[in-house]
């Protein structure tokens, strides 16, 4: 492969455009430009750090090391997923519930991934399985995160639908059919708005990333779609498994609809 | 024969519930109990836990078989809550039927038009939904209604017909638990009157001594 090295002079003439529009809001009083370059700086930073944590990682290439990085990656990503939610399970529910979810559905995709159409050598190379289990986890959260916040809206909306169906002899399954499909469908929309608009609307950005670096553009679509292919299967997975965990929460084995088991929502 | 022994609400991991101090009490059938008390005293608390709504402790037996033995589901088709404020699930009236003819019948019996099952839910009014609610209770034959304030929005012809479809059941051998704000309807429903306060239920008079 060949590509474009960039150095540090470069990034310096990029960061004039962040200037430029600084300027531009002192000059307006707008009040952004402290806030543009706060946020610039961020970036530059937490991208270095990253970019030296991954440069070390890879030098190692310890399956133990690689494995304790997904680790946190799935964590934070639990914890992203559960501060996106309006209402909440009581306890440790509200944190586990979407970070098995994600976690399950996460390494089930990533493994099965690397080790039959990917196939570095060895397998669980860094280089490969940290950046694929960051796209994974970035999708398989929208899809855990919206499941799960459209199931616990749905169930406290519908309550008296549900109950109703209950008194009448359903079993909650049934009774919360409607809820559960409505709560999945709106948790796979992103990932198929996102295949359908592939290429389209959008040129996904790791198939971008690797024309970039000098790849053949039929080579990075071919990796593009099988990416496409691991993040709708993780996405799937992880919102199915969140959706069905949560709806067993929210019912007990006499069929009840147990909305005590979420807290109050501020302001009621 | 509807029994209950020493029925309360149970704490459950997160919250204290409601109160609801032990209720004792049996239910002959073709009887129709009342219960009077003022709003928010445990008189819906106390119909949902008869009809395993909410976790509970105690026990309840129906003919003699304690309700843990019987599927939630089974029991609650026996033992039929319909609260006052009734849930909708399906955009349709006829879509929370599942056969017409006889629902058809009692809507006819409590002063609604025939095509009433045709109409979307929206259109209903709340005595509507009301009987609707009811209807959709009685059709599955339940042993024991469990109802709460079932008239409370009809006028007084359709309160009528609605208490003689329930004085049928009590004759067909069925029984009732009727909450409800009207002295005059517990008197000309019910033979034993009860009275809840503060999620305690007392006795307030029995006619058949």
């Amino acid at each position: 492969m060949n590509f474009i090295a960039l150095d540090y002079l470069d990034i310096l003439l990029a960061s004039l455009t962040i200037a430029v529009n600084a300027g531009l809001s002192i000059a307006m009083r707008l009040g952004l430009g402290q806030r543009l370059v706060i946020a610039a700086l961020r970036m530059v930073v937490q991208l270095t750090l990253v970019g030296l944590v991954l440069k070390a990682l890879f030098s190692v290439a310890s399956p133990v090391l690689t494995g304790f990085t997904i680790l946190i990656m799935i964590l934070f990503a639990g914890r992203e997923a559960m501060a996106r939610q309006h209402r909440r399970f009581h306890g440790w529910w509200s944190y586990g519930l979407g970070t098995g979810s994600m976690m399950t559905a996460g390494v089930i995709v990533l493994i099965f991934g690397l080790t039959t159409q990917i196939s570095p050598d060895p397998w669980y190379d860094p280089r490969y399985a940290i950046p694929l289990m960051g796209m994974i986890l970035g999708n398989t959260m929208n899809g855990v995160s919206i499941g799960l916040d459209r199931m616990i809206a749905g169930v406290v909306d519908r309550r008296a639908a549900i109950e109703a169906r209950l008194c009448l002899g359903a079993e909650a399954k049934e009774a919360f059919r409607p809820v559960v499909s409505d709560a999945l469908r709106a948790a796979f929309i992103p990932t198929i708005n996102g295949m359908s608009a592939a290429g389209i609307v959008s040129l996904p950005g790791m198939m971008t990333g690797q024309i970039l670096a000098g790849a053949d553009p039929v080579e990075a679509v071919k990796y593009q779609i099988i990416i496409m292919f691991l993040i709708a299967g993780g996405t799937g997975i992880g919102s199915f498994a969140a959706v069905y965990f949560a709806r067993q929460r929210l019912t007990d084995s006499r069929h009840r609809l147990r909305l005590d088991r979420l807290t109050p929502v501020k302001g009621l | 024969m509807l029994k209950i022994c020493d029925l309360a609400r149970a704490n459950t991991e997160f919250s204290s519930p409601p109160l609801l101090s032990a209720v004792s009490l049996e239910l002959e059938d073709g009887i129709c109990l009342s219960v009077a008390g003022t709003s928010g005293s445990g008189k819906s608390i106390f119909l949902r836990a008869i009809a395993d709504l909410d976790p509970t402790v105690g026990e309840i037996f129906l003919d003699g078989i304690e309700r843990n033995q019987i599927a939630a589901a089974e029991w609650r088709k026996k033992v039929a809550y319909v609260p006052a404020e009734s849930g909708w699930w399906d955009d349709r009236v006829g879509g929370h039927f599942k056969d017409l003819t006889q629902a058809g019948e009692l809507a006819t019996e409590f002063g609604m038009v025939g095509d009433v099952f045709a109409w979307p839910i929206r259109r209903l009014s709340t005595g509507e939904r009301q009987r609707l609610s009811l209807i959709r209770a009685l059709v599955q034959d339940p042993r024991v209604l469990l109802l709460d304030e079932p008239t409370s929005g009809l006028d007084e012809e359709t309160t009528a017909k609605v208490e003689g479809a329930l004085r049928d059941r009590l004759n067909a051998g069925g029984s009732i638990i009727l909450v409800s704000h009207d002295p005059g309807q517990r008197e000309r429903m019910a033979s034993n009157h009860f009275h809840m306060k503060d999620g305690v239920l007392s006795v307030c008079g029995d006619r058949t001594n």
